[in-house]
């Protein structure tokens, strides 16, 4: 085990993955050897750093050097410049959005992104190498498990987790410790612990992140779990479509077994562990956890009626304890650091920290953990750094297809669990996507309804019919031809909905209407009464126009129109045939005289 | 299967390896050697090796190695300042790698810098 001067660190997350960092590894480790540098410098593949936006994302350690979207012909400037003269590549550093600021000497936690937050779960994303077991035990890794086997007994594992008001992370918001206590009390011959990764949120990624960055976090705290409870065996339902994050699953849960940290006899104190891996059915709903024990019995993943509750009947009728990956995330380092430590951080009934992840309109797209009771605001302003392009806020959606969407006058709510839903909104997983002015309100509910549409499993009437038809509605609406009573008819299906569908599911599926027609009812109104689209986005109701005494005949739109539907001589003013027209803008966008407007 | 006291070594061993990672480095003693095409030509490179040799025989955590450009005293190369947190920095100068296990054992070890090596010894010459 050789020290090196230097550290490469250069995010294998999926964000950056995707954008080609594995490529720029291989360059690295090519240009490094061609420099005859191979044994001072090492570099090292991380989890996600959460700053998606910047990716592919490289830091240079000693110096903590951020060096963001960089290429693969940039790698040789950073190895001939940086790692052998030690001269930092300028132009290739991170620049601030908000400043503009581009500083090769700030640190990591000095950036804007990150000066803000306080990483918990993620406190090892992007600092060790997910696939070296020895350095998630550098950081303290397995401490937890050894305290709780060695020094406590399994009431007073289960009491600390009470204690330290840690809820599901998932979005249910249910008291973790509570759902330990009730597993615990069950009395059986076998009982499980699982693992929840069956991300589905649109946008919502810290799940996969934790796991392609962390994954022996979620095993140890699988393990101290199972002691807790008495459970011997584990599963870890993760989502085929999560490729990363299974394999670095695999080989985490490999060496683990390879140093003893799981199977028989665990630290000599007979205490048996094992885990399985457990690959996601592809449907939204298997993210519920009735229907998430069917599929991982190899059943139909369809959702039952509770009661019974897992905690009493779950996997394979036996009584299972269901937490979901960010909540497990926190399990090692409460029972490390204390019950009080963690309930110190967070407001009176949210305590700690939780992963959002930052999507759509927003600058510093990616994913950030922050104390609970930090203001929507200082989310999507001091850390996302606002909408790109100088355009208007209007909204921020959180809580996925359950959640609601939230206007500019109550950014500045604290988040936590029950304001987010006095709000009208919830935590849900931590999506959390930001609408601009070019946003329509109507037409983000009826993606959202679209989505459940897609993924109602259909067992219970209300939801698979119910949002048929609410979908049906919006789609009318939309296309202009909405009719009076449609808001009363949507608020009539979402009541029913609500109170009668089987899970989850379907009873928060009428949220995103709800929660906008709370607060942009009036976009609602235009659409059916004025057959028009405030954000000018819905294109049914959209009607390009020229401006004769602006236009001057230049014939450039007339030219980019795909549809041949302009029409005009040279010098004169031209028009717009709207029969034929598309509405697809590129005469706006070609017009040098802003003569075409649209309405 | 490891034992305890096993993974407790493995723990402090690969510590040190990615101690350097940890952004909070004012604990730490560093070694910056210039390493501008003067330091390099009057060969800097084998000199930056030594000390990383050293202080991977000695297991040191809490050090780091690192490089520097040119600082205007090409005729002194190879000059590596050890900077040890709440010390002056020291500046070496000529230093060769049969030179490095004394400063690493005497200066980053013990505290107590090699004066015959200094920038301040060779001035006086």
């Amino acid at each position: 085990m050789d020290i090196y001067r230097a550290h490469v660190l250069v995010c294998g997350g999926t964000g950056c993955s995707s954008s080609g960092s594995a490529t720029l590894i291989e360059r690295f480790n090519e240009q490094i050897a061609a420099h005859g540098l191979d044994k001072e410098v090492k570099v090292i593949r991380t989890g996600c750093f959460g700053l998606c936006e910047a990716g592919p994302v490289v830091i240079v350690y000693p110096d903590g050097t951020f060096y963001s979207h960089v290429k693969a012909e940039d790698v040789d400037e950073i190895v001939s410049e940086h790692l052998l003269k030690g001269r930092k590549v300028e132009h290739l550093v991170y620049v601030e959005h908000a400043t503009h600021e581009q500083n090769a000497e700030k640190k990591l936690d000095d950036i804007n992104f990150y000066k803000h937050q306080h990483r918990i779960a993620l406190r090892n994303c992007g600092v060790i190498d997910p696939e070296n077991i020895d350095e998630y035990l550098a950081m303290d890794g397995y401490k937890a498990l050894e305290k709780a086997l060695t020094t406590m007994t399994r009431e007073e594992v289960i009491d600390e987790v009470l204690k330290s008001g840690l809820r599901g992370r998932g979005g249910g918001g249910f008291p973790t410790g509570l759902k330990w206590k009730f597993t615990y009390q069950s009395q059986a011959d076998q009982k499980y612990v699982a693992c929840n990764a069956d991300e589905g949120d649109p946008g919502a990624f810290m799940d996969r992140s934790i796991l392609e960055g962390d994954p022996h976090a979620i095993i140890e705290a699988m393990a101290i779990a199972g002691y807790a409870i008495g459970a011997s065996q584990g599963y870890i339902y993760v989502r085929a479509e999560y490729p990363i994050a299974v394999k670095r699953l695999s080989i985490a849960i490999d060496q683990a077994r390879e140093y003893g940290l799981l199977g028989e006899n665990i630290f000599e104190t007979g205490f048996n562990f094992d885990l399985n891996i457990r690959l996601g059915a592809g449907a939204f709903v298997c993210g519920e956890e009735t229907a998430l024990m069917h599929s991982i019995e190899g059943k139909r993943g369809e959702p039952t009626a509770r009661p019974p509750f897992p905690a009493v009947k779950g996997l394979f009728e036996k009584p299972t304890m269901l937490n979901n990956v960010e909540t497990y995330a926190n399990v090692a380092q409460i029972i490390l650091h204390g019950a009080d430590w963690y309930a110190a951080m967070g407001t009176e009934k949210s305590k700690g920290t939780k992963v959002f992840a930052l999507g759509g309109k927003i600058n510093n797209t990616g994913l950030v953990e922050i104390e609970m009771g930090t203001p929507l605001r200082k989310i999507i302003y001091d850390i996302g750094g606002g909408c790109p392009n100088g355009k208007k806020f209007k909204a921020v959606q959180t809580g996925g297809p359950s959640g609601g969407c939230l206007p500019e006058s109550l950014l500045d709510t604290p988040v936590d669990y029950d304001n987010l839903i006095a709000a009208g909104s919830m935590m849900g997983s931590g999506g959390m996507i930001v609408m601009d002015e070019d946003n329509c309100m109507v037409d983000i509910a009826r993606f959202y309804l679209d989505f459940i549409v897609d993924e109602s499993c259909g067992k219970c009437a209300p939801c698979r019919i119910g949002t048929k038809r609410m979908k049906e509605i919006l789609d009318r609406i939309v296309e202009g031809k909405g009719e009076e009573g449609d808001i009363e008819k949507l608020e009539a299906l979402a009541e029913t909905i609500k109170a009668t569908a089987l899970c989850g599911l379907g009873n928060t599926a009428p949220n995103p209407v709800l929660s906008t027609l709370k607060f942009f009812r009036d976009e609602y109104e235009a659409h059916i009464y004025e057959k028009r689209c405030p954000a000018h986005h819905c294109r049914s109701l959209l009607q390009f126009k020229i401006d004769p005494a602006k236009c001057k005949g230049c014939t450039a739109c007339a030219r980019a129109c795909p549809a041949d539907a302009i029409t005009g001589t040279v010098k004169q003013p031209h028009v717009i045939d709207v029969k034929k027209c598309l509405k697809c803008g590129s005469c706006m966008e070609k017009c040098r005289f802003g003569a075409i407007s649209r309405e | 299967m490891k034992s305890l006291a096993e993974l407790e070594a493995i723990r402090k061993a690969t510590l040190n390896r990615i101690n350097l990672r940890t952004e909070d480095d004012s604990e730490a003693t560093r070694v910056v050697v210039g390493m501008a095409t003067c330091g390099i030509a009057a060969g800097a490179r084998p000199v930056m090796l030594s000390f990383m040799d050293e202080i991977n025989k000695r297991q040191l955590s809490n050090v780091t190695v690192s490089q520097t450009g040119c600082i205007g005293m090409c005729r002194l190369e190879p000059m590596v300042d050890v900077i040890v947190p709440g010390k002056e920095k020291v500046t070496y100068v000529h230093v060769k790698p049969e030179m490095v296990p004394r400063i690493v054992a005497e200066h980053v070890v013990n505290g107590r810098p090699v004066a015959e090596y200094t920038i301040g010894a060779a001035e006086n010459e």
